[in-house]
């Protein structure tokens, strides 16, 4: 077929097309796999006493750090959904809110005493902490992918990691409702790890998947 | 360069909002640009699939197009995504840079060139009512109403199955 003749057929298929709401869409597949989430959480570890911890300011903390890492994600996710999009101000939200926290984990450091810092640093739960927010992570990650998938990413690996950072923030985010950790430290470092490796994730699965 | 963008911005928003004669001549402008662009970044071969292959997305994925924003980088980035795409396909390790988006509008060829995979055998693969649609289109020049009619197809069911033969045909390129 000659270039000329695909383009009169690619006309034929005009149709008034308006963009569809990609903030929105992403936003409603992470929320729909959220649900998922809470109601796994609830069967597998079960939730924290919730009222007294809302009245914690370490509970909104962590909440605040995750759901500020999630917005920073689904930012950068809409860009990377089309050709041509830019991250920077998704970066730098991203930015902020890690460097935030390790300000006050900081803080935290140098008013605990020196015996006191295993338990800052480490909590009771350090070494399921991050497995544990993958495990959360994953069926949102399966709607946010299988949403993505309809779009145009044209770095596709960066978009699913985009992803993956959004399911593994919003996982975190979930998880929280369980986990009883309370310090600064525990949450840059567990948490964050727990993240970074839905991030590697999901670059590893969108390299294959987010392909067009 | 700043022409060419209000050119083929107005033209796209033309085409978003229904108007079948500014989308061809959209494509059809592209096709020039995109033809000398793969040349030049080595794909010499397959330059010509190439601009089939990337005309087919942007027409498919043309809903992803942000009007807010300007035309040129959003089609130089698919372009350079499909040139990426074919040099994985083919095991090719290539470093492609991402540069100005205005080098996609740096020079034009409007002679075709060769085409290797030929989009005429892979609509052969289509179930045979969509391809006898699609191909009285083409060939004949046929508005969809007509090659509906000619095809027994409603007109709008003649219109969905045209789009769908398209993405799958999109699909059996990059396969």
């Amino acid at each position: 077929m000659k270039t000329q003749e695909l383009v009169a057929l690619l006309a034929e298929d005009t149709r008034p097309t308006r963009a569809p709401a990609f903030g929105p869409l992403l936003l409603g597949a992470a929320l729909a796999g959220a649900v998922v989430s809470a109601v796994v959480l609830a069967a597998w570890l079960g939730f924290r006493p919730l009222l007294p911890a809302m009245h914690s300011p370490h509970f909104w903390m962590k909440a605040g750090y995750t759901t500020l890492l999630a917005a920073a994600a689904l930012l950068a996710g809409v860009r990377l959904a089309r050709p041509g999009g830019r991250i920077g101000a998704a970066l730098l939200l991203g930015g902020v809110t890690v460097a935030w926290l390790a300000m006050m984990a900081g803080h935290e450091t140098m008013r605990a005493s020196p015996g006191a810092m295993p338990k800052l640093w480490f909590g009771d739960s350090w070494n399921l902490c991050p497995f544990r927010i993958l495990a959360l992570a994953a069926p949102i990650f399966a709607v946010v992918i299988w949403v993505m998938r309809r779009m145009a990413p044209t770095r596709p690996a960066l978009a699913g990691a985009a992803a993956g950072l959004l399911a593994g923030a919003v996982g975190a985010t979930v998880y929280g409702l369980y986990c009883e950790e309370t310090t600064a430290a525990f949450v840059l470092v567990w948490y964050s790890l727990g993240m970074a490796a839905c991030a590697g994730l999901g670059a590893a699965v969108g390299s294959r998947l987010l392909r067009w | 360069m700043t022409d060419t963008e209000t050119v083929l911005k107005g033209l796209m928003l033309r085409g978003l909002a229904g108007d079948a004669a500014a989308h061809a001549r959209l494509l059809g402008a592209l096709a020039g640009h995109l033809r000398a662009y793969f040349a030049r970044r080595g794909a010499e071969a397959d330059a010509e699939d190439l601009v089939q292959e990337t005309l087919l997305a942007i027409h498919l994925k043309r809903d992803t197009y942000d009007t807010g924003q300007p035309f040129t980088p959003w089609a130089y980035a698919v372009a350079h995504y499909k040139l990426l795409d074919h040099y994985r396909r083919k095991g090719v390790r290539r470093a492609v840079p991402l540069e100005d988006a205005g080098v996609l509008l740096a020079s034009e060829n409007p002679e075709e060139g060769a085409v290797r995979r030929d989009l005429d055998r892979l609509l052969g693969e289509l179930p045979p009512r969509q391809r006898a649609l699609l191909e009285d289109v083409k060939l004949t020049g046929h508005s969809i109403e007509e090659a509906a009619r000619r095809q027994g197809f409603t007109p709008g069911a003649a219109k969905v199955a045209i789009h769908r033969s398209l993405q799958k045909l999109a699909g059996k390129v990059r396969s």
